[in-house]
């Protein structure tokens, strides 16, 4: 028979490309507007390597790390609540609900009471996460048996217990040093410099996400049933779940704990673009990093020269956004 | 043609003392009914025989090969089981669910092909579920879910079916209709073993069967001479009236 071996569902390409293009013009608009706006033809010069000192400062230095810091977390989060909806096979996991901001909140206010630098409080904020990760998967794995019901509950009353500490520390903190922990609970990118290391897991987590994929679907589905099709069950609920807080960590690290993007994006491509995990993963990475770039622009912008946490952005954007969704899905 | 064994089985039924071990060989071609009463260990044997649960004790043996010892996408290239309880996670098209039957045959980074998606829907026209191809799973009936559950596995082109209660929730046309569709399968090679409620239909289509007791004990052997009203009186404690129509026996509650 002709044509038996072509594809015959071709890889969704076109929805991927039309994501890129989104986050490519969120991101052209991160590095023009400001309190210095730069128009198309400026941008032109100092991408190709003209235009005067003080425009290079500002896009190389200032305005492109953060709009690149920006892309890389939100990609992150979105990734990261995508693979957690599968693996929780929970509709409203997200990013977050193991627990897992919850340690790297205790980590980083921790490291900030001590008067640490902001490389001590990122080292000590992907600390906490970690160590908040292997808390809640031990406890939950402790019988042998590990259902999500379990996992789940064992990380929302391990969150609970971070947010007690975490409501200690604010307690027992000075007046000066407020502020700033309140922006880092918010997220905030107002100090995110080095997105080069977010971008790295952010690629290499896609790539090595795309290949599980169909398994995923399957995993969708059950796990007796995923076994009976072939999938090695545990093994795949292990590394999504290693890989998912991983991802978490090096997003909450980056920006603080931006909330809304894990739960909203893969909702939202969802409804739009179907439940094939090949499809979802990638495009939730594309739209989460375009959102939060949006998000994050219109912090710097709309109170200017004051700026807002872009988690007040997210979250103002998310709660309608999701509950408008929830109602609708009745 | 894949052969299942089981030696020395012991199922690992919570609460229940070990019973009788099981040591039985299903040949290509061959149709077991599983029958026993309520909670006697049929559907902890059939996700056991399909290796998704540990034996207490004891072996199962694909092709001469310990289960565990295969790697679980080799199992599911010649075993198909049908579940009695099914989740459904997030939204799927009918065709989409039939399609994962080809999950196993598809290599990590291969898109479906139009080989598969041809058997997906050859499967679905077997099932008489053409005419639903792009609705939600969510939205069927519970027959047209059974019978969408069959197909899966029909995709799946199985050496071996292990089916729990293939004819739950079906009318009595598709009740036979599955059970003709299977009994073509056996007849193309393929190993059966069911878990059936309905006497009658054991009775008719199958050729061997084991009864599982609530106590642990078991006996098998070829149907005729398993079916008969002592034993399973027994198994079901129930009265039995037995009556023969066209050559089959018909089994009525007393």
């Amino acid at each position: 028979m002709p044509g038996v071996d072509a594809p015959a569902r071709a890889y969704p390409w076109t929805a991927l490309w039309v994501l890129a293009l989104a986050g490519g013009l969120a991101m052209a608009l991160a590095v023009a507007v400001g309190s210095v706006p730069l128009g198309a033809a400026d941008l032109w010069a100092v991408f190709t390597g003209g235009g005067n000192e003080l425009q290079r400062d500002l896009i190389w230095s200032l305005r492109a790390p953060r709009a690149l810091a920006a892309f890389a977390t939100g990609g992150l989060l979105a990734l990261a609540g995508a693979l957690m909806q599968v693996l929780l096979r929970n509709p409203l996991a997200d990013p977050y609900v193991l627990g897992l901001s919850g340690g790297a909140a205790v980590g980083a206010l921790g490291a900030m009471l001590l008067g640490a630098g902001a490389m001590l409080v990122s080292g000590s904020a992907f600390a906490g996460a970690l160590l908040s990760t292997l808390l809640v998967f031990g406890l939950a794995r402790g019988s042998g048996s590990w259902t999500p019901t379990r996992l789940l509950l064992t990380g929302v009353v391990v969150a609970a217990g971070w947010g007690a500490v975490i409501t200690f520390l604010l307690t027992m903190s000075p007046t000066e040093r407020l502020p700033g922990m309140l922006y880092w609970l918010m997220g905030d990118l107002a100090h995110a410099r080095h997105p080069g290391w977010a971008w790295l897991v952010l690629v290499i987590a896609v790539a090595a996400m795309l290949p599980m994929g169909r398994s995923l679907n399957v995993l969708a589905r059950g796990p007796l049933q995923a076994a009976a099709l072939g999938v090695a069950v545990r093994p795949l609920e292990t590394s999504v779940y290693v890989l998912a807080s991983l991802v978490t960590a090096v997003a909450v690290t980056t920006a603080g704990s931006v909330g809304f993007v894990g739960l909203i994006v893969p909702h939202l491509l969802r409804l739009v673009l179907g439940n094939d995990q090949r499809l979802i993963l990638p495009a939730s990475a594309l739209a989460g990093g375009t959102l939060l770039t949006l998000a994050d622009t219109l912090a710097r912008i709309l109170l200017a020269p004051q700026q807002l946490p872009v988690g007040v952005i997210t979250a103002l954007l998310g709660v309608p956004v999701f509950l408008f969704l929830l109602y609708r899905s009745r | 043609m894949s052969v299942l064994e089981t030696r020395e089985l012991i199922i690992d039924v919570p609460g229940r003392v070990s019973g009788r071990a099981l040591s039985l060989r299903i040949e290509p071609g061959q149709r077991w009914g599983i029958l026993g009463p309520n909670g006697a260990g049929k559907t902890t044997l059939l996700h056991t025989l399909a290796g998704l649960r540990a034996p207490r004790s004891g072996q199962v043996l694909l092709d001469g090969k310990p289960l565990s010892q295969w790697r679980r996408r080799q199992v599911a290239q010649r075993l198909a089981v049908v579940f009695q309880e099914r989740q459904d996670g997030f939204p799927a098209t009918v065709l989409e669910t039939a399609l994962i039957g080809r999950h196993p045959f598809l290599p990590p980074w291969r898109m479906e092909t139009a080989a598969d998606l041809e058997q997906a829907r050859n499967a679905l026209r077997l099932l008489d579920l053409s005419h639903l191809e792009q609705r939600l799973v969510s939205t069927l009936s519970g027959g047209e879910r059974q019978r969408l559950a069959l197909a899966t596995a029909l995709a799946q082109q199985p050496a071996l079916w292990l089916a729990d209660e293939p004819t739950n929730h079906l009318d009595l046309h598709h009740q036979v209709a599955v059970m003709r569709l299977l009994a073509q399968q056996s007849q193309q090679g393929a190993g059966l073993c069911l878990c059936l409620h309905d006497l009658n239909l054991a009775a008719r289509w199958c050729d061997r069967a084991l009864l599982l007791y609530p106590d642990g004990e078991l006996c098998h052997g070829p149907a005729d001479a398993m079916l008969i009203p002592e034993a399973l009186e027994r198994l079901y404690r129930q009265s039995l009236i037995v009556t023969e129509v066209n050559g089959t026996r018909v089994f009525l509650p007393g």
